[in-house]
């Protein structure tokens, strides 16, 4: 017995004895090959060729692991920004190419993707990212390399790298308004629902604020461990306390679970209505229609906005990608990087990335959402702020805009009710 | 008081949602202990049957009561085709077990994204189940108490066959003593297949009734199977009894901790309360008496 055992165990302790050695072989080469990069990268300024037809830009998004639901999808909108440049002469006369990663859904190979973009690929810029711990831990890599980054999702705020270019919302254009909105709506107290990371907990630290300065009651506020599947316990202390409305910042498959609870438990968009900030067409279909109609949303596009640039990116999407396939907000923020970036790159009359952000300010372009306007300062993009209601078909119609675009406050300095927030 | 009721029923929900999950494990990791990391992915496989079933199925109500056949068909077959292949040439080598069912599960995963698609899918309720009861002022929902319902009746049906049916008394005595069990000509290699069959296809059945509640996500099994474990560790190797403890145990626990605290916090509190328990009851509530002697 013993004799076999240890047999085995020998076996046991070999087998991945000798994987680790492939796998400190492998790594050997493959950061001898980087060390390469960097060496060449630093010694020139930028090691992005603009000699020939072509200019390289990398797409970097989720393609496996949980977080690849949403990524590919931004990931297809930037390829369709592409293809339409192209199609229509390029930028500056070249040619898009794009060299596409899986980020994995870690941000660490976000990280690492991004220096292999950078060094080794050398593309002119890179679209792309979802979580916030993706860019956070992307944002170091873009600044000591000086390049650029397009980021294309609604997020917390207070952020402004030079860097990188915030093409989704940040908290003044979507939870800011929505909080307007809803105190518009005579609502007095709020129950807030998400879960435990970095963007509902900012999220609600603003609301939280911002419901102090304007005598709105909090009357509970629960947090989920990511993934979380029961809600009945949530729901049950959402009934008691029988507030006016619910602000969810759930992410992912808990909103389906979350929304079922609460429809099954007698709950409905009437008596006590959900505000969602992470809920888009994509994510309606899985949680169905039934189960969220007439609830809430607050994002700056919907694939219903009515505008000709919104038809042609809505048609040109179906027709490539599917007929059955919705836009959202953040494949419409994805779509307008490019064409920001394309802007930007035309009126330098340069692919380097130091004329690419000193020619940034004003840059503009007329996207599906409306006209969208760079600021220099904090490289935020102004956007208008909808607040959408769910329908039966699926789709999210605007029920309220802002009076225009709004522009970009990541810091939210100019709200004085959001002081206390600026220290952290 | 409606607080409580609410809160009590809602532990009993999550109870009942932790069996079903688990009732199945209590078969192949409890009576043949197998470690099989893909029975979250005949979770998933079950809930994805149901999906399918109501594409064909156009009523709700019907292809509910379709899909848990087909569901527990599913989860079985796919059982079987893993024992064979794979797990039953690995019975002395529990580690590797567990790594070769961990990645036949990652592949049944992305097999499910690339057929299904990233996103959840949607499946719908039959309208019968939707909306709620009340009982002394708290609102239960119907769905929580038809999978309720459906734990119960999978339990007796399942204590049942192992007390009073052939097949039920072959699996115990092959656990209780395999070699001494094949003296009397009973086959442990069907035995073994049989048992599995039942465990996964109880896994296909539990993803069914989770559709009514959850996602149908390929990640749905994942979020189970860690405390599907945990369930047939506390309530003992190879006891069923034990697993419906257990199950209703962490289920109340989980509820009132959750009610009085956070998610999250509660989460961290069951798991330390496990560990201590499991520190004093290592062999879980109950013990299974075996002859053998390892």
């Amino acid at each position: 017995m013993s004799v076999v055992r240890s047999r085995l165990a020998t076996r046991a302790i070999a087998a991945p004895a000798a994987l680790v050695a492939v796998g400190l072989v492998l790594s050997a080469c493959g950061s001898r090959a980087g060390d390469e990069g960097s060496t060449a990268a630093s010694g020139a300024a930028s090691c992005v060729d603009t000699s020939g037809d072509t200019i390289k830009v990398g797409s970097l998004n989720s393609l496996s692991g949980t977080m690849a639901i949403s990524e590919v999808t931004v990931r297809d909108s930037i390829a369709l920004a592409v293809e339409e440049i192209n199609a229509d002469g390029g930028v500056l006369g070249k040619q898009i190419e794009i060299v596409s990663e899986d980020g994995a859904s870690e941000p660490t190979v976000f990280a690492e993707k991004a220096e292999k973009l950078i060094g080794s690929d050398c593309v002119a810029a890179v679209f792309g990212g979802w979580t916030s711990s993706s860019r956070k831990a992307m944002l170091p890599v873009f600044e000591d390399r000086n390049a650029l980054l397009y980021y294309p999702v609604q997020y917390e705020g207070l952020e402004s790298s030079s860097n990188i270019f915030y093409t989704g919302a940040t908290t003044n254009q979507q939870i800011v308004p929505a909080l307007d909105y809803l105190k518009e709506q005579g609502v007095t107290s709020l129950y807030l629902v998400g879960s435990d990371y970095v963007f509902p907990q900012t999220a609600n630290r603003i609301i939280k604020a911002y419901a102090e300065a304007n005598g709105i009651e909090i009357k509970g506020e629960d947090y989920t461990p990511l993934g979380s599947t029961d809600f009945s316990t949530i729901v049950n202390k959402v009934r008691t306390a029988d507030a006016d409305a619910v602000f969810n910042t759930l992410n992912g498959d808990s909103n389906v679970a979350f929304f079922r609870e609460y429809t099954n438990a007698g709950l409905n968009a009437k008596d006590m209505p959900v505000v969602s900030v992470s809920i888009a067409e994509e994510e309606v279909g899985g949680i169905g229609a039934q189960n969220i109609e007439g609830q809430l949303t607050a994002w700056n596009y919907y694939q219903t906005v009515d505008s000709p640039e919104n038809t042609s990116f809505v048609e040109a999407y179906k027709a490539k990608y599917g007929a059955n396939k919705p836009t959202s907000d953040p494949m419409e923020a994805a779509y307008t990087s490019v064409y920001l970036w394309k802007n930007t790159v035309e009126k330098a009359e340069s692919f380097e990335v130091d004329d690419v952000i000193e020619a940034a300010d004003g840059v503009t372009f007329d996207a599906p959402e409306g006209t969208v306007t760079i600021d220099g300062d904090n490289h935020h993009i102004t956007k208008t702020a909808r607040i959408g209601e769910i329908r039966g078909d699926g789709l999210i119609y605007t029920v309220w805009e802002s009076d225009g675009a709004i522009e970009p406050d990541p810091y939210l300095e100019s709200y004085d009710w959001a002081s206390s927030l600026s220290g952290n | 008081m409606d607080v409580l009721v609410g809160q009590l029923f809602t532990g009993l929900s999550i109870g009942s949602i932790l069996l079903l999950a688990a009732l199945g494990l209590s078969l192949t990791f409890g009576q043949m202990g197998v470690i099989n990391m893909a029975h979250g992915e005949f979770i998933m496989a079950g809930s994805y049957t149901a999906f399918v079933v109501q594409q064909v199925i156009s009523s709700a109500g019907v292809s509910l009561f379709v899909s848990l056949l087909v569901g527990f068909l599913v989860g079985g077959v796919m059982g079987v085709i893993l024992e064979v292949t794979l797990i039953r040439r690995m019975y002395h080598r529990p580690l590797d077990t567990l790594l070769v069912t961990f990645g036949v599960g990652l592949l049944l995963q992305q097999a499910a994204r690339d057929i299904f698609g990233a996103p959840a899918v949607n499946v719908i309720a039959p309208s019968w189940l939707s909306g709620g009861v009340e009982i002394f002022g708290a609102v239960v929902p119907k769905t929580r108490l038809f999978i309720l319902a459906l734990a119960v009746v999978c339990v007796v049906a399942l204590i049942a066959s192992m007390k009073y049916t052939p097949m039920g008394r072959r699996i115990r005595a092959v656990v209780q003593n395999r070699d001494l069990a094949e003296t009397v000509g009973i086959s442990s290699r069907r035995t073994d297949i049989t048992t599995f069959f039942l465990g996964s296809g109880l896994a296909g059945l539990a993803g069914v009734a989770l559709t009514l509640i959850g996602s149908t996500s390929p990640t749905i099994g994942q979020s189970y199977l860690i405390d599907a474990f945990l369930v047939v560790v506390i309530g003992g190797l190879g006891r069923i009894e034990g697993a419906v403890l257990a199950a209703v145990a962490l289920g109340l626990l989980n509820s009132f901790i959750e009610y009085s605290t956070t998610a999250s916090i509660a989460k961290v509190i069951v798991f330390v309360l496990i560990v201590i328990f499991l520190q004093v009851r290592p062999q879980g509530l109950f013990a299974v008496k075996t002859r053998s002697l390892v």
